[in-house]
Parts: C-alpha cells; structure tokens; sequence
C-alpha cells in the first residue's frame, strides 16, 4: 500500500496557489496550436475549460452525450453559488468560505485544495457577471445574497431557481464563441467508451457516435473527463437520466484511483416517492429551507391520521409541531448542512412520525414567511419551485405544506486528483463532480457550481500547462497506432457481447434492482451487514445481468437500450466499490454513516486516528481492488468535531 | 388508466415514417408522460419490438431535451410544462393520444420521436455570448444593473432551447428562440458592445438554415414552456433595425 503524492506546494497555505502559479512551466503561442486536448463532458467544469483553453490557443475537441452542450446536467442546478464577496457586510472572507467548506466536509477534504477554491470564487462572479449571466440584483443594481446551509452568512448568489441553467449558458456561451472560432471542435450526441493510454500517457479516447453507432478514435495530447457525477448508482436520484459513472468507471481500470466512492449525498428536500413506475426524483432547491420551516407532528397520532388522509397538516395546532431542526440544532436551525438535515428527517420518520401516505416524508412549510413576507416576495424568491412541485405533487403549496423526503444528489466521491488535477495516469485529468477533490464526506449547499466553474476557468487551464510544456515535441499521433487499435477492439468486443446475451430481462429491471440493494443497505444507515449482504447481491446482479440482459435492435443505429445497458454494466461494478469503501471506512462521517459509529445523540463518530485520510481504490480485476492513503495533513484548521447546535 | 397510443415511427433520417398504434393499461394518473412512455417500451422490448425512441435527459423541465408533439401540441396540453412535466392526469381514462416529433424542415428526424437540433446552437455560435475571456474581468459589482432590466433579462434567458416555438408555428419560425437570446443581452450593460453586431449575425443565420418567417401568429408564445414574451420579438425586431440602419 503506497501512499499517494498530492503535489501539494509548499508554502503558506494562503500563497501556495500564487506561489505554483508563478512557477509553473507555461506554453508559448506557437507551442499552444500544435498540442490537441480533448475534453469530455460539456457541463460548468468542461466547457468553462474549452472556452478558457480554446481563448489560450489550444486546439480542443469536447463530448457529450446529449444533442448540445447546454443540455448538461449543470443546467438543472437551482439554489445558488458561493462566493467570498462580503457583498452583505456580515463577516465573510476566503478563510471563512475554506473553513466552512472544510468543516462542512466534516474534515476529510485536502485544505490546500479547498483554499485554492474559496480564493478563485471571486474570480467566478466577476467572470459570470462579465458574460451578462442575469444574478440578482437589489434595487440598487448591486448583487444580491441568500443564505445556504452550513454557514452563518449570505454568500449565495444565484439567478432566480436556475442558477445552474444560468452559469452553463455563461460557460455555454463562451464555449459556441470558441466553436465558432474554430479552437473547439464539439462532438455532440458521442459517447466516450474508453481512454487510449500510450507508454504510460493518456493520449487520446474511443468514441462512440450515439446516431451510427460507429466508434471513433481521437488523439490527444491530453485527456480532461469531466463527466458529472455517479448518483445514479441508486437508480432513483435527482440526477439526468443519462449521467453515468462510466467515463471514470473506464478510467479506473485503465489506472486511475477512484477516491472515496462511499461519499455520496442525500439531499434533506427532494419530492417524495410516489410510485414504482417513478423514474426519477425532483429537487427543491437548499435555499427553500431560508424561508421554509422544517417540521412533522409532534404526536404520532396525528401522523397516522395525516398518513391516512384523515388529517390535514394546517390543521394540526401550532403546539402540536416539532420543528425538529430547530429543536436539535437551535445555533443553524433549518439551514444546518445536508447531511445532518436528512438523517434528522429519516430518524423522525422511522420513529413513527413521518407524514404522507407513505410515511416517508416531513413538511416544508412557509406558512411563517408567507405571513411575514407576503406571498409575492416568497413567489419572486421561489415562483418556478413551487410551480415545479404542484405540477408533480396536484397540490399547492402556497396554502399546504410541502412534503419532502432525502434523496440521492450528489457526490463527493470520484476519480483521485492531485493538486493540479491530474489523475494518477499521467495526462489524463478529471474536473467538476467527476473528480473527488474539494467537498470531502460532505458538500455544503452552492458549492458544488463553484468547484465546477473554478476547476474550468480557473484552475485547470492552468495546471493542465504545467504538464502539457513538456509535451511540446511530442507530434500528433496518427490513431491508427496499435493502442488506439486494441482499445478500440476491446470496446467492440463488450458491445458485441452485449448484444449478444439476448436475454430476457430488459436494462431497466437491473438499473432498479441494483438501485434498491444500493438505498436499502448503503443509503443513509449503513452497518457492517448491510454492507456485506450488498456486495453479495451486487454480485449476483452481475452474473445475471451479463447472462440474461436484453437489448432490442442492432450496433449501428440509435440505440438507447444499448447505450442504457452499457452504463448500468458499469454501476453494477461501481456499486460493489462503493460497499466495499464505506465498509472499510469503520466511522461515520460527513454522507457516510455508520450505525455502528454514532454519538448517543445519534450524531457523526468520526475517527480521526485511523480515517484521517483519502482512500483512493486501483483496480485489479472484477471485484478487485486495492486501498491506497492520502493522509489528511491539516495545518491551518484544528480538526475538531463538527456541531451545528 | 387505459390509453390508445398514436406513435410516429420512422427508422432513421432516410426512411418514411408512419404512425404505429399501441395499447396501454393500467397506467397511474400520477405517472409522467415520459414514465408512460417508459411503460410503453418495456412492454415492447418484452415484445421483442424496438422501443420507441425519444430525447429526454434532465426529466425536470430545465434541460430542453424532451420535444414530443402531442395531440397537436407541442409538450402537450398543460400550459408552461415541457413533456416531460405533464403528467398522465391532464388525460382521461380511454383517451386517444397522438405523439409525434416536432416537425420544422431544419430539425430533420433522426428516429422515431428524436430531432436535430443544432441549428440552434449554430445560431448561438453566431453571437449569442459577450466576446469576453477568461480572466481579468472587472470587480462584479462595477456593473449595476437595475432590478428592472434584470428581471426582463432573466425572464428572456430563462428559455432553455427546447424548440417548441419553432414547431408550434405554421412558418417554421425561430423568432421566440432568437430574440429570447438577444433579448437578454439587449437588457444588459455588458450586451451593448457587441449589440448591432449580434442581431444581424443571428438572423443572418437563422435565415440561411431555413427557419421561417414570422407572420406574427404568436402560437410560439402560447406553446412556449417557460413563457417567452412575444415582446422579445418586437424588441429584436427594433435592435435590428437600428442595426441595420447605422
Ligand atoms: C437537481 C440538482 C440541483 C443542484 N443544485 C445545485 C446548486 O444549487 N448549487 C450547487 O453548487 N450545486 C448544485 N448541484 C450540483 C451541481 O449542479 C453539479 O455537481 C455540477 O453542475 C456538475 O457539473 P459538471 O460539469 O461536473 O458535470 P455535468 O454538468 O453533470 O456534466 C457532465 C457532462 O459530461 C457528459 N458526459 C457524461 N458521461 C459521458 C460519457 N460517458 N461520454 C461523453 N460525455 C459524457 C455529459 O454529456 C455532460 O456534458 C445540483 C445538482 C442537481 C442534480
Ligand atoms: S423560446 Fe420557449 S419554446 Fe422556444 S426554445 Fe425557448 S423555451 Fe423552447
Ligand atoms: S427532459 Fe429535460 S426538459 Fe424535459
């Protein structure tokens, strides 16, 4: 077991990114047009890095699997993004904005990493607010802010409930400008199948072109994957239907470690569950919990008699409320980060007092605000959330409250960068939710965005140079080399067989399968059982997946089963990492829970003197890996235990 | 419920397509339209039949990948919901429900129920953007801009480039699209440089890749998800104008 090297620079922590900056090595202009870099994935992450490597003069070829790249999941991102502006005047700083960050990753995050992200997270707002992205703005034309878990101030900025969409056509934009520049070359509706490594680098990928089926080789002289997350491991998540692990799942077998897979969030607001024809699980935005109160019945008859339709929740009297939030965190109340506000949820509702028809959901209600504010000022904060929800649910929630349940959001986990986001195969990079890098076990509301966008524009056009100055000689390569042959070759070979099971039992039914034994056994409660038994029955989801799958039509031609089958084949492993990390990982931190590590107030045990680190997996074979440590080494913040009371 | 599917089916891009009639039971009136869907292909990939193939990503009304034409409405007959927000409640038990792609010469078929749509980004790459780098922007809050006008701009950017515009109109029409776009810049301190520049790129392109002219008939903004004004039209219609006259 060797310990890995995060090239962290030396130094002060607060000029380490200064100081790396001045002494990197850089690429001249006419050095620039001849070195090819290909990104994959078109979301905040990859195309702010196009654009921004396009703008140097670089020559940049990026994927996505959607028809544009403004269909990236980014888009669908609602509450907000931080930044250290202090615009409000209530205290806030870099070191404050790395400390919370920090702190809300309950201490398993890499401090010169996070200090790098709240130090560039101004840069952002003036880049986004430069390319005309429409933020908020008071009366007097300045930004406005809002408040997001896990901090004591308002450092959020956002546009209305679509932040996200609103920051991906900035980065969008920039992108096209590139495009039609011709410094981007953009390969939508493809596929990335595998990474072509060539003594020893990354060099280039296989492609598939999800219209023709075809696959296709292309070179590079580096590779970035910026793929978005791997939530949809548990089938049933707020992610895109199509956002997959694979693009790092392949990576992974070709070298590069994944890093704390176990990390996953679960997000205290999401739209329950309703049915087993349900494909996936709507957000309601973080911010909602600025204005909305957080509560179920204090008596557990009133649960069952709303459970039963019985009982209306406006008419359960205010006394008859626990507002469990405030109750247990009084210091943060309803804004205390996420992970803690769904445990405190899932705890109530397994207690006996969840509401809804299945008893598997808690009230958001903004009764309070309403009467506060006026209806209108909670319509112009949250207008598109709450039409969103009555859409779904056929109720208003101006008048009810809404109901909400944790869901499968986010997460930290991911392929293992060093400082410069490299991966641990040289010249293959990883940006944005795709790599592990900034949130450790927990990430803090509007924080994600941010990463996304300073690994993109600011971080990785840079760092990416350091590595690519000593490339300048190397000339393109022709892809009929005999890697780019035999990657492609093996590509084939799995899509063959793939197609070669007829089976009889459609993607969908494993997908669900699989996404069942994930939330039961290693959703929020995991034990050392639970997670022995999923590891058991992933296992035997496998086998049979690869035996009785069955996939309709042919190769060479838009198929979506196929293109389905091939990114389950890969969560059916992922999940299998997944149990083993959080199994190995004897404590509870941040998302990952333990039952057996808790506090006999049913909060986090973290255990520093043995867990203090990253864990970064390398594949071996099927079901093989091997642990690698990153020692945690904090030399700014005083590691201490995480309260929110 | 039980349901009686009208489906356009079409191969591929070359060959013809036809409308393929299917049968459905049982589906939940809280179910989406796409998870109906949904029902539909497992029954058919059961069948051993080609599922039916259709563009859908986000599933949350934001992406603008969903673009399903149903009972001659684009994203179907709930106001301000993409397709895959309208839910099998807007229905009743033993309708008959007609789907199809959007149909508009420059988003070509690719299967079944899934267009082209990039012509649209090659209107974006046209001008839709602030030519500005990465790195050295001003301080954020050097640029005021009035709630007012941030509001309109937001408004204006909220389209998520669906494309329902264009196939709600008899002409073909990208007009909403367009002027969504140039709107927002028009609105916005940052737009003004590059203004006349944007507005007459824009539409030079929007003309080349055979989109229609508008006749002001407006169903865009009836069938608009996310309620694009009509009023973005006049104002690109007077930026372009001042651009061309200058
Ligand atoms: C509903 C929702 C709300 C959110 N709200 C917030 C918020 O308010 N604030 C916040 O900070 N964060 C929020 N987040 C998190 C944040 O939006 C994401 O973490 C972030 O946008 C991810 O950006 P990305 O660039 O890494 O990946 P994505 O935007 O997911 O992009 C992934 C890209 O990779 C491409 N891709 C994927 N796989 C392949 C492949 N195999 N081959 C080729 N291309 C591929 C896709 O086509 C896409 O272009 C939210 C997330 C969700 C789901
Ligand atoms: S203007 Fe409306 S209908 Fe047209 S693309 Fe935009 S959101 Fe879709
Ligand atoms: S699937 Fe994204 S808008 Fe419908």
């Amino acid at each position: 077991m060797a310990e890995l090297n995060s090239k962290t620079p030396k130094g002060p922590l607060s000029s380490k990114w200064t100081q790396y900056k001045d002494h990197q090595n850089l690429v001249n202009p006419s050095n620039k047009r001849k070195l090819d870099i290909i990104i994959v994935g078109t979301g905040l992450a990859g195309s702010a890095a196009a654009a921004s490597l396009g703008e140097m003069g670089f020559n940049v070829k990026i994927f996505c699997y959607q028809d544009s790249p403004r269909r990236a999941h980014s888009i669908a991102a609602q509450g907000g993004i931080n930044a250290a502006k202090n615009y409000p005047n209530d205290g806030d700083s870099i070191y404050r904005l790395f400390y919370d960050t920090i702190k809300g990753g309950d201490y398993r995050a890499r401090e010169a990493n996070v200090y790098r992200l709240a130090e560039v997270s101004n840069n952002i707002i003036d880049q986004c607010v430069a390319q005309g992205v429409p933020f908020a703005r008071e009366y007097g034309g300045s930004l406005e802010n809002r408040s997001f878990g896990g901090a004591q101030v308002s450092r959020t900025f956002f546009a209305r409930g679509q932040t996200g969409q609103q920051l991906l056509l900035g980065s969008y934009g920039a992108l096209s400008r590139q495009i039609k520049l011709g410094t981007v070359k953009l390969y939508d509706r493809h596929e990335m199948m595998d990474v072509v490594i060539v003594d020893g680098k990354a060099r280039g990928i296989i492609a598939r072109d999800l219209i023709t089926g075809k696959l296709e080789r292309h070179f590079g002289h580096a590779v970035v994957v910026a793929t978005g997350g791997y939530g949809n491991v548990f089938y049933l998540s707020t992610n895109a239907m199509g956002s997959n692990t694979s693009a790092i799942w392949q990576i992974f077998k070709k070298g590069a470690y994944f890093a704390n897979p176990c990390f996953t969030q679960i997000h205290p607001t999401c739209i329950p569950v309703h049915g087993d024809y349900q494909s996936k699980l709507t957000l309601m935005s973080e911010s909602l919990r600025n204005d909305g109160r957080i509560w179920v019945p204090k008596k557990k008859a009133d649960a069952e008699a709303h459970r039963n339709g019985k009982l209306k929740a406006n008419d359960i009297p205010e006394d008859d409320r626990d507002y469990f939030l405030e109750r247990r965190y009084p210091a943060f109340g309803n804004l205390v980060p996420r992970d803690v506000a769904s445990r405190a949820a899932k705890e109530r509702c397994d207690a006996g007092f969840g509401v809804g028809p299945t008893g598997l959901a808690v009230f958001l209600d903004f009764r309070e605000s309403i009467g506060r504010l006026g209806k209108h000022v909670i319509e112009e904060r949250y207008g598109n959330l709450f039409q969103m929800y009555e859409k779904i649910v056929d109720e208003n929630p101006y008048v009810n409250p809404m109901m909400i349940y944790p869901a499968v959001h986010y997460t930290m986990g991911g392929t293992w960068v060093d400082y410069e986001l490299q991966t641990t195969v040289t010249g293959l990079f990883a940006a944005g939710e795709a790599n592990f890098s900034d949130h450790g076990a927990n990430r803090l509301g509007a924080s994600a965005l941010m990463q996304g966008l300073a690994d993109g524009y600011f971080v990785l056009p840079y760092t990416i140079q350091n590595y690519l100055a000593g490339e300048i000689r190397v000339a393109r390569m022709s892809t009929d080399k005999a890697e780019f042959a035999d990657a492609e070759k093996a590509v084939q070979t799995r899509l063959d067989k793939l197609m070669s099971i007829k089976g009889t039992r459609s993607v969908d039914h494993f997908h669900k399968e699989l996404g069942k034994i994930m939330w039961e056994n290693v959703g929020m409660g995991r034990t050392e059982a639970g997670l022995k038994k999923a590891i058991d029955l992933i296992r035997k989801l496998r086998a049979e997946f690869w035996k009785d799958v069955k996939i309709p039509g042919t190769l060479y031609e838009v198929n979506t089963e196929l293109e389905k089958a091939n990114r389950v084949a890969d969560f059916l492993e992922l999940g299998e990492l997944l149990a083993f990390d959080a199994l190995n990982r004897n404590e509870s931190c941040g998302g990952h829970f333990r039952e057996e590590y808790q506090t006999d107030e049913g909060e986090c045990k973290r255990n520093d003197e043995d867990y203090k680190y990253v864990a970064a997996w390398e594949y071996k074979g099927e079901g093989d890996f091997i642990l690698h440590k990153e020692p945690l080494v904090y030399e700014e913040i005083e590691v201490k235990q995480r309260v929110y009371k | 419920m039980k349901l009686t599917l009208k489906i356009w089916r079409q191969k591929d891009a070359k060959s013809a397509g036809k409308f393929v009639t299917y049968a459905l039971d049982n589906i939940s009136p809280n179910c989406s339209f796409l998870e109906m869907l949904d029902i539909l292909n497992e029954q058919l990939i059961e069948k051993n039949d080609d599922p039916v193939v259709f563009d859908h990503d986000c599933r949350e009304g934001i992406c603008g990948m969903c673009s399903l034409y149903i009972n001659g409405r684009p994203h179907g007959p709930d106001d301000a919901v993409t397709a895959c927000q309208l839910h099998m409640r807007k229905f009743h038990d033993g309708d008959t429900i007609v789907i199809e792609p959007w149909r508009a010469r420059p988003f070509p078929v690719i299967r079944d129920l899934m267009v082209d749509r990039s012509a649209f980004d090659k209107i974006i790459q046209e001008g839709g953007y602030v030519s500005v780098n990465t790195g050295g922007a001003a301080e954020a809050n050097n640029i005021l801009v009035g709630k007012e006008n941030s509001e309109l701009a937001m408004d204006a950017a909220a389209c998520i480039g669906c494309g329902a515009c264009v196939a709600a109109c008899k002409n073909g029409s990208a007009m909403l699209f367009v002027s969504a776009k140039v709107s927002q810049f028009a609105l916005l301190p940052q737009g003004q440089v590059e203004a006349k520049q944007r507005v007459k790129k824009m539409v030079r392109m929007m003309d080349e890749l055979g989109f229609g002219n508008c006749t002001n008939t407006y169903a865009c903004e009836a069938e608009c998800p996310k309620l694009i004004s009509r009023s973005n039209i006049a104002r690109m219609n007077r930026e372009f104008l001042c651009a061309k006259v200058s």
